[in-house]
């Protein structure tokens, strides 16, 4: 798992996301991954596509659960990563680093500093 | 004879002797039960265990009960009021030869037919060899990549494609094109189901391209031949459905398509169909499998189970179901479908049909049939007839001044021929006709039986060979076939084997008397739109099973469309909506639905076009009745429906479920309950008086029709009176529903009608005071299993006076934390002992769900409960570190004889405790075929059809 990061943030949907300059990375979180189980397939969304906030734009699917994976924020889709979707077994082994979904460029970077910090997702899971 | 030596000989006739012979545990074993849970009869345990407050106070109204021998003799009086003739009528119907080694060794044998889903996949390898044969088929036949493990029937596999597609189309489009020669129960089914999805159906003429571009659907829809008997290359057509940005779909023949170039080389996207010719009767419409069959890369959105071939953790070759994220129990309203149980047994039996013949035995077939079209065209036109399409594969369509005299000259001589209108007659050919039968028909048509070459144009002949895998050239001397046979029925567990004590499944007894008549030719060689005069008995045995359903329902009236559970959720609801339509309150359209559900309900209602909106509930599984006024109040007059069962899914009588039903209704919403549970209720209480207002039942639960391994199912719905003008409806039957009905669910008008002789012998010998007995028997058995496992498991849920109803859920969940073992160890160590596991973290996770029913004796339970037992004992040896908390029974469990017979054995506890885990256990013990499937690489790696078996297992060394 990934250090602590001043420049990391989450969603209630379990998903992370870290900024670099105005882009940032998302995936699903290591608590994700662990209540999924064994993911066998990922979709992701077409690169370029503009996408709003809670839109859902991947699916995530273990062999017992099946799930969207919402976009976090609104902006334009920059980057998938494609290693996943042809090895998912990599998101399982490593969420928060190598297992990254998308990159995106962001509409609005306030909208970033709004969500979770560590902390706050921290003691969101034990409210759980 | 004196009056009392009568009465003794009533006694002993025993007309009522079916009832003790369905129900397992004899009076003494009852007693014995009786006093372990401390009730004092088994009207305290109903008393114990129903609420007062809806407690029927009147007996069922049914007819006295008779024994086997009684049944069989009026069931061959209602078949003899039948007449038999070879029906030629097509649409999607054909006379076929089961041939005699799949009759007898798989139809007629409850090692296949008594098996259950094969969810537990390692005691399940045989049908799921069978499956991917299917499957494999299916693909080779269609030119398709990928197939599924069958669908209803014809009509609603084009529906599930219809829906498919608008779901996978980049159109923005809400219409699909239909060609105008597309059978036509499939068309009215696609209708019933595109009215509540916003889906509207425009017909086009066969190869009209134009009118397909002009229609911008997002879907066009194919008969591959046409409905009429015409053949036409299909790649125009699919082109322009390409270039509008529309799925190309095309419902098949599979038969000809031994012959013909299949449609996935002509570009389809999706290609449907119906099995049956390949040796599965007509049986007056059903059951039959339906197949789809589709690209790849639509694998995630295709619904219906899907047979994948992964590796155990020995690294050895075995199948399980795949995908199964696609499916309503997991994805609820989100699923792609709400289809759960398909028609697994007429897979199977149309997929060894394919074994036997082989590809030469089909082709053969095919091309026989196809010459006998030839031949009866050429008598036609030499009689002075019109034969109106050159092309044609096994149909031909006559044009005739008459075509009453026409098709009443063929009856006369043991024909039914197709009345397409007044002027036309359809004649479809197959593989029963004998020479004589030819010579028959020509002399019909007026001719001498003579002919040329053709039919089916040299462009459209298949090139290249098919079906190459080597299990359809292994098996066609019958003594292979016959081991074949054996040999896969001997891999998985079925009732003939041991109890399956499947929660919420219902797997009692399917009695040998029950499923004799399904094979006599004056119920299996019926066509479904035979006319109304050669069909008297079946519809009367339907119109009584009827009227016995209402009694036990307390309904007004009832369908028997529904050909699965699923369809009967889904018919009940459109039921509700059509009634509140017609009242003007068509804008109603949100369901309730607990939390508790099972997810074909969600997925029911939003294939009924409703909007689902989850009501809480309580710890203890019952509906949360604060959030459910809120809800109704908040919905108030946008609530169609309640979808509640009863007893719940948790196995308990909930005593709110008037006020819950009162609540709905005080606002306008309707209460639909579903069936599932109804073992718990019949004689005891019933849907009409616990105030629903339509429910389905599921005959393959309650009344006995055999899982057959994961389908037929049969799902009547029982309605109130108002909902009866809104029942389903056929167009090619009036008799089959209400002329004011909202249309088919189903492609034929009673649905399955081949398997209702099952139910209709089962409610006939069990009488009111049986069917109660049995209801009140399988409640026993639940809390006597409850009494038994209550030291050594905690058991969930009860209701009031501690009473379980017919199941009982058992708490796995601390042992992870204790023992590190899963309930997932435990349902698969159950298999070294010879059990079929009970239902698996369904309704809560981490728990299992017995339900024993009636049939059971109480010596079976005691060896289910003893081996329970003992693999409690095992858990707490694991957490007393006894036994290795890796290496370990449950962990590696199931074991293979292959294995505990292996030179080595590395394991820290001795083989004979692997296998032979309790003295009885030997005695006759099942090796299971596999060990544990690995259905995460399955998953990640997913293969569907037989092929590459070898090349697989080599992969996974």
């Amino acid at each position: 798992m990934a250090a602590k990061s001043t420049d990391k943030r989450f969603t209630k949907d379990h998903e992370w996301l870290v900024l670099d300059g105005d882009i940032v990375t998302v995936g699903i979180t290591d608590h994700a991954q662990e209540q999924l189980g064994d993911i066998v397939f990922i979709e992701l969304p077409e690169p370029e596509r503009e996408v709003t906030a809670a839109e859902a734009c991947a699916v995530v699917e273990s062999v017992k659960a099946a799930s969207d994976v919402y976009a976090p924020l609104s902006g334009r889709i920059a980057e998938i990563n494609e290693t996943i979707v042809e090895d998912p077994s990599i998101v399982n082994n490593d969420a928060e680093g190598e297992g990254w979904f998308f990159k995106m460029e962001l509409e609005n970077l306030a909208d970033f500093e709004a969500l979770m910090d560590q902390d706050a997702y921290d003691e969101y899971l034990e409210s759980l | 004879m004196s009056p009392d030596v009568l009465a003794e000989l009533t006694a002993l006739e025993e007309a009522d002797g079916f009832v003790r012979r369905h129900i397992g545990a004899s009076a003494a074993e009852i007693a014995a039960m009786l006093s372990a849970i401390g009730a004092a009869s088994l009207d305290d345990v109903a008393a114990k265990t129903v609420p007062g407050s809806i407690r029927s106070n009147q007996a069922m109204v049914l007819p006295p009960a008779i024994d086997e021998a009684g049944v069989l003799a009026e069931l061959r009086g209602l078949a003899d009021q039948n007449v038999v003739k070879k029906s030629l009528i097509g649409l999607g119907y054909h006379g076929t030869i089961t041939p005699p080694v799949i009759l007898r060794n798989v139809l007629e044998n409850p090692g296949w037919y008594t098996a259950y889903t094969p969810y537990q996949a390692e005691i399940a390898q045989g049908r799921l060899e069978a499956l991917v044969n299917f499957q494999t088929m299916i693909c080779e036949l269609t030119g398709m990549e990928i197939a599924n493990a069958s669908l209803l029937d014809e009509a609603t596999a084009a529906a599930e494609a219809m829906a498919m597609a608008h779901a996978l189309s980049k159109s923005k489009s809400d219409v699909i094109a239909i060609a105008t020669d597309v059978h036509p129960q499939t068309r009215a089914v696609l209708a019933t189901r595109a009215w509540p999805l916003g889906i509207t159906l425009v017909d086009f003429a066969p190869g009209d391209t134009t009118a397909i571009a002009a229609t911008a659907p997002f879907a066009v829809l194919l008969q591959y031949p046409g409905s009429t008997g015409a053949l036409r290359d299909l790649t125009a057509e699919i082109a322009a459905a390409h270039a509008a940005k529309a799925l190309a779909l095309v419902s098949a023949d599979p038969l000809s398509l031994a012959l013909l170039t299949p449609p996935g080389q002509m570009g389809a996207d999706v290609v449907v169909g119906s099995a049956q010719r390949f040796g599965v009767p007509m049986g007056f419409g059903g059951p039959h499998a339906g197949f789809m069959a589709t690209r790849d890369s639509f694998k995630r959105s295709m619904p219906g189970r899907l047979v994948g071939v992964s590796v155990d953790t020995a690294g050895h070759p075995a199948m399980r179901l795949a995908l199964q994220t696609r499916e309503q129990h997991i994805r609820r309203e989100k699923a792609t479908s709400n289809i759960c149980t398909a028609q697994v047994l007429l897979a199977v039996i149309a997929g060894f049909y394919a074994v036997w013949h082989g590809p030469t035995g089909l082709t053969r077939i095919a091309r026989r049939v196809s010459l006998q079209a030839r031949l009866l065209a050429d008598c036609a036109t030499r009689a002075g007839l019109r034969v109106r399409h050159d092309a044609f594969f096994d149909t031909i369509l006559i044009e005739t001044p008459d075509a009453d005299a026409l098709i009443a000259r063929a009856v006369e001589a043991g024909f039914n021929l197709r009345r397409v209108d007044a002027g036309a007659v359809g004649i479809a050919l197959d593989e029963t006709l004998t020479r004589a039968d030819l010579e028959a028909l020509a002399s019909v048509l007026g001719a001498k039986l003579s002919g040329t070459r053709g039919g089916v144009p040299d462009a459209l002949v298949r090139r290249g060979a098919f079906l190459a895998q080597s299990v359809f050239s292994e098996h066609h001397a019958e003594h292979e076939m016959l081991r074949y046979l054996k040999r896969l029925e001997d891999k998985d567990v079925a009732l003939n084997r041991s109890m399956i004590p499947l929660g919420s499944c219902t797997m009692k007894l399917n009695a040998t008397a029950e499923m004799i008549p399904i094979t006599w030719p004056e119920f299996a060689s019926l066509h479904p739109f035979a006319p109304a005069d050669q069909t008297r008995g079946i519809v009367t045995l339907i119109h009584r099973l009827e009227d016995w359903l209402k009694a036990v329902t307390g309904f007004a009236a009832v369908s028997l469309q529904p050909n699965a559970g699923s369809q009967g959720e889904y018919a009940g609801l459109l039921a509700i909506r059509a009634y509140q339509a017609a009242r003007g309150q068509g804008h109603r359209d949100v369901c309730l639905i607990p939390s508790s559900a099972h997810g074909t309900n969600p997925a029911s209602a939003a294939m009924a076009g409703l909007r689902v909106v989850v009501v809480a509930c309580d710890k203890d599984g019952n509906v949360d009745l604060a959030d459910l006024r809120a809800k109704v109040a908040q919905n108030a007059d946008s609530l169609a429906a309640l979808m509640v069962t009863y007893p719940s899914t948790h196995g308990v009588f909930e005593g709110a479920i008037r006020d819950i039903c009162a609540a709905v209704h005080a606002v306008g919403g309707q209460v639909y309950m579903d069936g599932a549970n109804m073992n718990a209720q019949l004689g005891l209480t019933s849907p009409a008086l616990i105030g629903a207002d339509v429910c389905h039942l599921n005959l393959h639960k309650t009344f006995c029709i055999p899982h057959g391994g994961g389908g037929p199912g049969v799902g009547p719905i029982g309605v109130a009176a108002h909902l009866a003008p809104h029942l389903p409806n056929h167009p090619l039957r009036d008799d089959a529903g209400p002329a004011t009905g909202f249309g088919p669910v189903s492609a034929a008008p009673f649905g399955s009608a081949l398997i209702l002789p099952i139910s209709y012998a089962y409610i006939r010998m069990m009488g009111a005071d049986g069917l109660t007995r049995a209801t009140e028997v399988a409640i026993l058995n639940a809390n006597y299993i409850a009494h038994r496992l209550r030291d050594h498991y905690p058991i969930l849920y009860s209701g009031p006076g501690g009473m379980v109803a017919h199941e009982c859920i058992i708490d796995c969940r601390h042992f992870q934390a204790e023992a590190g073992v899963m309930v997932e160890d435990i349902a698969k160590r159950l298999q070294d002992y010879g059990y079929h596991a009970p239902t698996m973290s369904w309704p809560v996770a981490g728990t299992l769900m017995i339900e024993p029913t009636e049939s059971e004796s109480k010596a079976e339970i005691d060896r289910f409960c003893e081996a329970m037992i003992a693999i409690r004992a095992e858990i707490a040896a694991v957490a007393a570190g006894t036994l290795d908390r890796e290496d370990n029974p449950l962990k590696n469990a199931p074991h293979t004889a292959r294995e505990v017979m292996a030179e080595t054995w590395p394991h820290a506890y001795p083989r004979a405790q692997a296998a032979f885990p309790l003295p009885w256990v030997a005695a006759a013990k099942y090796w299971p075929p596999v060990k544990r499937v690995d259905n995460v690489y399955g998953d990640r790696n997913l293969i569907c059809t037989c092929a590459p078996l070898e090349a697989y297992a080599q992969a996974a060394e």
